[in-house]
C-alpha cells in the first residue's frame, strides 16, 4: 500500500504546489521541497530497514491490484533492491533540483514545481512497477512535464530540443509497445492466459526468431533513452536547452530509466537473445565511450559538454549490462548511481555559473579560482569523479565494469579503458577552463552562496562516501544480479517488509 | 408492424416527431432559446429511453432494420454526440446574425439519418439513411451563407457527396445485378453458395467502397475534408467529424462483418491500401498546417485510418477496437471544436494558430483542455485515445498484421509532431498585450464550460478506468 501511496503523494505535492502559487509564489517551492524531503525520508527509512532483513528473498514490498481486468493487466508495484537504490536516487536528485531552481526560476513557479513533481511522480513508477503496460504508461507519463520544463523554461533554443526530445522517446517507446503487446499474445498464446504481468512473462518460450524481434523492440526505447551512439542526438540539445533541475533530472534520473530497463526487462525477459545481441551491445557501449568522449573535448558550450560526458559514461552502462557477469553488473548500478551525482552536480554548477555570468561558452571563462574558490574546489572534485580518479564513486562503478567487462571480452575492454584515458582529458579540460587560466572579461561573481552549498556539499559527501564504501550499495542489489543472471528464480516471493512494520518505522506525516 | 417493430423504433421516432414540432414551434414564433430547449430535451428523453428499455433488444423489422446491440450501442453514441453538439451550438449561433432556428432541425434530420445507417440490413435502408444524413449536412455546412467560405465548402460538399452517392448507387446496383437481393444477409448468402467473389460482384462492392470512403474522409477520397471543415460554422464540423462519420463506421462493420468480408484478400487488400494511405496522407498534410480546424481535418483522415487497423483485423477484438476508439475519438474531436467554437468571437473562427499564442497564460482551463484533447489525439497515456490507440495496437497484433501495426507506430510520431506544435504555442510566453473578447451571458458561457469539463473528465476516466466502457462494449457486441 506504500508504493502507490509514495506516488500519489508526489503527484498530489505536484497539485497543491500548482495551485499555491496563487496563495503565494514561494509557498510552491517549500511543498515542492517538504514533499521530497519526505519521500526522501521514506526512502531511506525503507533502506534502513531493509539492511536489518536478508535472504534470498529479494522482494520488500509489492502492490497489486486488477486495473483493466479485460486484457489481464494490474496496477502491480514491487519493490527490490534495485528499485530502492533507484528511489533514493531520485528522491536525493529531485531534492537537489527543487533547491537549485529556488531563484533560477521566476515565472509560473508554481507549474514549474508540478512538472518536477510529476515527472518524479513518473519516473518513481518507472522504477516501481512489475505489470509491462503500467510499465509502458509511466515510462510516457513522465515525458510530458520534462516536454514542458524543456519548452517553457528553457533557453534559447528550446522549442527544438522539446520536440526531438519528445519525438525520439515517443518514437522508441512506442515500438516497444508494439514489443510489449507481441510478447503479451506470445505468452497468451502459448500458455493461455493473456496477462501484462512481468513475473509471469518471464520465462515465456518463444522461437529464436520472434524472440530477437520482441527484444529489439524494447532495446530500442532503452537505448534511445540511455544513450546509445547513434541514437544519442536528442541528448545534448535537450540537455543543454533545459533548465537547470531539468538538466540534473534528465542527466541523473531519465537516462537511469533505460539503463534500468535493460537491467529489469531485457535481461530477464529475453535471456537467449539478449546473450545473442551481447557483443553488439558491448561493441555499441565502447562506441559510445569514445564518441563521447572525443565530443566532449570538442565542446564549447559547458552544458553541452557535460551532456556528451553523459554520452561517454552511459557507454560503460552498455558495455556492463552486456558483458553478462554479476561483477559487471555490480559495476552498471554504481555506475547509474555515481554518474547521477557527479553529472547532477556538474550540471547544477553549470547552472550557478550562468546564474553569475549569462553564459555557457567556456571560452569567455577562466580564472574564477581566485573569485570563488568554494565553487572551484567543488568542481575539482566532480571533474575528478568524471574522469575516474580513485576515492570517488565513478571509480568504483567503472572498475567494476571493467572488471566485469574482461571476462566476456579483452579487446573492447581495453578500448573502453582508453576510455578512461580521454575522460581525463575533457574532465581536465572543464577545469582548466572555466576555474584556471587567465581571466579574458571582467566579471564579478559571488562565491556560493549557503543553499548552493546546501545542495553541493551533499553530493560531494555522498561520492566520497560511495568511493570509500561502497559495500551497503552493493549489498542491497547483490541478490537482485544474482537473479537477473538466472531469470528462471526470480519469483514474487512474499514481500519481506510488511505494511506493519512500515507504519512502525517510517513517518510519513502529513504537512 | 406489430408493437414489438414499433417499440423498437421508437427512438427514430422521437427524433422524426421532434423535426416536425420544430417546425412548427418555429412557424409559431421564432425564439432561440425554445428551439434550443426543444431540441436538448427531446435528444436527450431519447437517449435515457434508449439506455432504459433498449438495453439488450434484439430484433429486426425484415427486411430494412435489425436492431441489436451493435445498433442500440451506436445510436446511443450518435445521440449523445448530437446532444453534445447541439450544447455547444447555441453559444456560437446566438451570436451570430442569420437565422438560428433551422439548423437544428438540420441537426436532428442528420442525427436521424445517422441512426438508420447504424441499424440497416437492407441496401434501402442504407441508402434512405445515407442520403437523409447528406441531405441535411448540405445545408447545414452552408448555413451562415454570408460568410466567406461558407457556400464554397457547402456546393464543395454538395457536388462530391452526390457525386458519391452515385457511385454507391451504381455499386448497389451491380451486386443486386449478380446476386438478385439487397438485403446484406441475401447477399451473404450468396457469397458463400458462390464460393468467392465474381468480377462483376467485386466491382459493385469496389464502387461501395467508394461510397464509404467519402463519408469517412478516406484517402484518396478525402479532398473535401480540409475545406469543408474550415468553411463549415464550428458545431458544424463537429457534426461532421463524429456523428456522420460514427454512423458510417456503425454501418461498414455490420456490412463487413455479415458478409464476412474478412475472407476475401483482395478487399481487405483494399483495405489495407486505404488505411496506410490516409494514415500518411493524413499526417503529412497536418505537419505544416497553421489552421486549426484544417488540421483536425487532416488529423481526422489519418484518424480514420487508424480505426481501419483494427477494422482490418476484424474479429470481436477488432469491432471492440473500433468501437472503443471511436467513442474515445469521439469525445476528443467534440472537446477540440468544443474549445474552436468557445473561442470563436462573431466575426471569426478562432482556427489561427496564432490565435493559441500563449492561450494557457491567459485561459489556463481552456488551454489545459485543449491540450488534453490534442494529447489525446496523439494517443499519450491518462487519455481515452492512449487506451484506444493501445487497443487497435491489440486488435491488429493479435491477427499477426505487423505491417500495418508498424505503420500506425511510425505515424503516430509524425502526428505527434503537429500535436505538440499547437501545444507549444499555447505554452509560450505571450507577446501581445491581452485582447479582451467579449463574453456573452454567462449562462451561455457556463453551459459550455461544463460541456467542456465534462468531456475532459469523460477524455481521462476512460483513459484512467477503461474497463467499464470496455464491459459495456463486450456485452453488447
Amino acid at each position: 500500500m506504500m508504493l502507490p501511496l509514495l506516488i500519489l503523494w508526489l503527484m498530489a505535492g505536484g497539485i497543491i504546489a500548482w495551485l499555491a502559487e496563487k496563495v503565494n509564489a514561494s509557498l510552491s517551492k517549500w511543498i515542492a521541497f517538504l514533499a521530497l524531503a519526505a519521500a526522501f525520508g521514506m526512502t531511506l527509512a525503507w533502506w534502513m530497514q531493509m539492511n536489518t532483513s536478508g535472504g534470498l528473498n529479494v522482494w520488500l514490498m509489492q502492490y497489486d491490484t486488477p486495473w483493466i481486468p479485460d486484457f489481464g493487466i494490474h496496477f502491480h508495484l514491487a519493490l527490490d533492491g534495485l528499485s530502492l537504490l533507484m528511489l533514493t536516487l531520485t528522491m536525493f536528485l529531485g531534492l537537489a533540483a527543487v533547491l537549485t531552481s529556488w531563484h533560477e526560476i521566476e515565472y509560473r513557479v508554481g507549474f514549474f514545481y508540478f512538472n518536477i513533481l510529476w515527472v518524479l511522480a513518473g519516473i518513481t513508477g518507472v522504477f516501481l512497477t512489475m505489470d509491462l503496460f503500467l510499465f509502458y504508461f509511466f515510462w510516457e507519463v513522465m515525458l510530458i512535464p520534462m516536454f514542458f520544463l524543456i519548452i517553457i523554461w528553457g533557453h534559447e533554443n528550446r522549442r527544438y530540443a522539446a520536440y526531438k526530445f519528445f519525438i525520439f522517446t515517443q518514437a522508441s517507446g512506442l515500438l516497444m509497445l508494439l514489443a510489449i503487446v507481441g510478447l503479451y499474445f506470445v505468452h497468451g498464446i502459448a500458455s493461455g492466459t493473456y496477462t501484462f504481468d512481468y513475473f509471469q512473462l518471464l520465462n515465456t518460450q518463444f522461437s529464436p526468431q520472434t524472440g530477437r524481434l520482441l527484444m529489439l523492440g524494447f532495446l530500442a526505447a532503452f537505448i534511445v533513452k540511455l544513450p546509445v551512439v547513434p541514437f544519442h542526438s536528442w541528448l545534448p540539445d535537450a540537455h543543454s536547452e533545459a533548465p537547470t533541475a531539468g538538466s540534473v533530472i534528465l542527466a541523473g534520473l531519465l537516462l537511469k530509466t533505460g539503463a534500468y530497463g535493460l537491467i529489469r526487462f531485457v535481461i530477464p525477459l529475453f535471456p537467449v537473445a539478449a546473450a545473442e545481441f551481447a557483443p553488439w551491445g558491448m561493441a555499441l557501449g565502447v562506441l559510445g565511450i569514445l564518441y563521447g568522449a572525443v565530443l566532449a573535448f570538442a565542446q564549447t558550450d559547458l552544458k553541452r559538454l557535460v551532456a556528451y560526458t553523459s554520452v561517454s559514461h552511459m557507454g560503460f552502462v552498455m558495455l556492463g549490462v552486456f558483458a553478462f557477469n554479476s561483477l559487471a553488473l555490480q559495476g552498471v548500478v554504481m555506475q547509474m548511481i555515481t554518474h547521477g551525482i557527479s553529472t547532477g552536480a556538474l550540471f547544477i554548477l553549470a547552472g550557478s555559473l550562468y546564474e553569475r555570468i549569462h553564459t555557457r561558452d567556456i571560452n569567455r571563462m577562466g580564472g574564477f579560482w581566485t573569485q570563488v574558490p568554494f565553487m572551484g574546489t567543488i568542481g575539482m572534485v566532480f571533474a575528478m569523479a568524471s574522469l575516474g580518479l580513485p576515492g570517488l564513486g565513478n571509480f568504483v562503478a567503472e572498475f567494476l565494469t571493467l572488471l566485469g567487462a574482461w571476462k566476456a571480452t579483452h579487446i573492447l575492454t581495453i578500448l573502453a579503458a582508453v576510455g578512461l584515458v580521454a575522460a581525463t582529458a575533457y574532465s581536465l579540460r572543464i577545469v582548466q577552463k572555466v576555474f584556471l587560466g587567465r581571466s579574458e572579461q571582467k566579471f564579478t561573481l559571488p562565491d556560493l552562496s549557503f543553499r548552493e552549498k546546501m545542495i553541493l556539499v551533499p553530493l560531494v559527501i555522498v561520492i566520497v562516501w560511495l568511493g570509500v564504501y561502497p559495500q551497503p550499495v552493493m549489498n542491497t542489489v547483490k541478490e537482485v544480479i544474482t537473479l537477473t543472471l538466472n531469470p528462471t528464480d526470480i519469483k514474487p516471493t512474499t514481500p519481506r517488509i510488511s505494511d506493519k512494520d512500515i507504519q512502525k518505522g517510517g513517518t510519513h506525516d502529513r504537512k | 408492424m406489430t408493437a414489438n417493430d414499433f417499440l423498437s423504433i421508437v427512438p427514430l421516432f422521437i427524433l422524426t416527431s421532434t423535426a416536425i414540432l420544430i417546425m412548427f414551434s418555429i412557424s409559431v414564433k421564432r425564439n432561440h432559446k425554445v428551439i434550443y430547449a426543444i431540441t436538448l430535451a427531446s435528444l436527450l428523453a431519447d437517449f435515457v429511453y434508449l439506455m432504459v428499455y433498449m438495453r439488450g433488444t434484439s430484433h429486426s423489422i425484415e427486411p430494412l432494420f435489425i436492431i441489436d446491440g451493435l445498433g442500440v450501442f451506436y445510436i446511443g453514441l450518435i445521440l449523445i454526440t448530437s446532444l453534445i453538439v447541439a450544447m455547444m451550438s447555441y453559444a456560437y449561433f446566438e451570436q451570430r446574425e442569420e437565422r438560428k432556428e433551422e439548423y437544428y432541425i438540420l441537426l436532428i434530420l442528420g442525427t436521424l439519418g445517422a441512426s438508420t445507417l447504424v441499424i440497416s440490413k437492407h441496401f434501402v435502408s442504407l441508402f434512405l439513411g445515407l442520403e437523409i444524413l447528406s441531405v441535411a449536412l448540405y445545408s447545414m455546412i452552408a448555413y451562415q451563407r454570408k460568410r466567406e467560405r461558407s457556400d464554397e465548402a457547402g456546393i464543395k460538399y454538395l457536388i462530391l457527396a452526390a457525386f458519391s452517392s452515385a457511385f454507391l448507387l451504381f455499386g448497389m446496383a451491380l451486386v443486386y445485378l449478380v446476386t438478385g437481393t439487397m438485403a446484406f444477409e441475401g447477399i451473404a448468402r450468396h457469397l458463400t453458395a458462390n464460393d468467392g467473389l465474381s468480377f462483376m460482384l467485386f466491382a459493385g462492392l469496389g464502387l461501395m467502397i467508394v461510397g464509404v470512403g467519402f463519408k469517412l474522409s478516406l484517402v484518396p477520397f478525402h479532398m473535401w475534408a480540409a475545406d469543408v471543415y474550415e468553411g463549415a460554422p464550428v458545431p458544424v464540423t463537429a457534426f461532421i467529424a463524429t456523428v456522420s462519420k460514427g454512423g458510417v463506421v456503425g454501418l461498414l462493420i455490420r456490412f463487413f462483418v455479415t458478409l464476412n468480408g474478412h475472407q476475401y484478400p483482395t478487399l481487405v487488400l483494399i483495405f489495407t491500401v486505404i488505411a496506410i494511405t490516409s494514415m500518411f496522407t493524413g499526417n503529412i498534410l497536418a505537419l505544416r498546417q497553421n489552421n486549426v480546424k484544417r488540421l483536425l481535418a487532416y488529423s481526422s483522415i489519418a484518424h480514420m485510418g487508424y480505426l481501419l487497423v483494427a477494422f482490418i483485423a476484424g474479429n470481436a477484438l477488432g469491432t471492440e477496437a473500433v468501437t472503443f476508439y471511436l467513442v474515445s475519438y469521439f469525445i476528443t474531436t467534440l472537446g477540440a471544436f468544443g474549445i474552436l467554437a468557445m473561442l470563436s468571437d462573431t466575426e471569426h473562427d478562432a482556427e489561427a494558430t496564432e490565435d493559441y499564442r500563449g492561450l494557457f497564460w491567459r485561459r489556463p482551463w481552456t488551454a489545459a483542455t485543449f491540450t488534453a484533447m490534442l494529447l489525446s489525439l496523439a494517443g499519450i497515456p491518462l487519455t481515452a485515445g492512449f487506451v484506444g490507440k493501445f487497443y487497435i495496437i491489440a486488435a491488429g497484433v493479435n491477427m499477426q498484421e505487423w505491417l500495418l501495426v508498424v505503420m500506425l507506430a511510425v505515424n503516430s510520431v509524425i502526428g505527434l509532431y503537429y500535436y505538440i506544435r499547437i501545444i507549444a504555442i499555447m505554452f509560450e510566453q505571450q507577446t501581445k498585450a491581452e485582447t479582451s473578447n467579449t463574453r456573452l451571458n454567462p449562462a451561455i458561457y457556463i453551459v459550455s464550460s461544463v460541456t467542456l469539463a465534462i468531456l475532459t473528465v469523460s477524455l481521462i476516466w476512460l483513459g484512467v478506468f477503461p474497463s467499464g466502457l470496455m464491459g459495456i462494449i463486450k456485452s453488447l457486441l
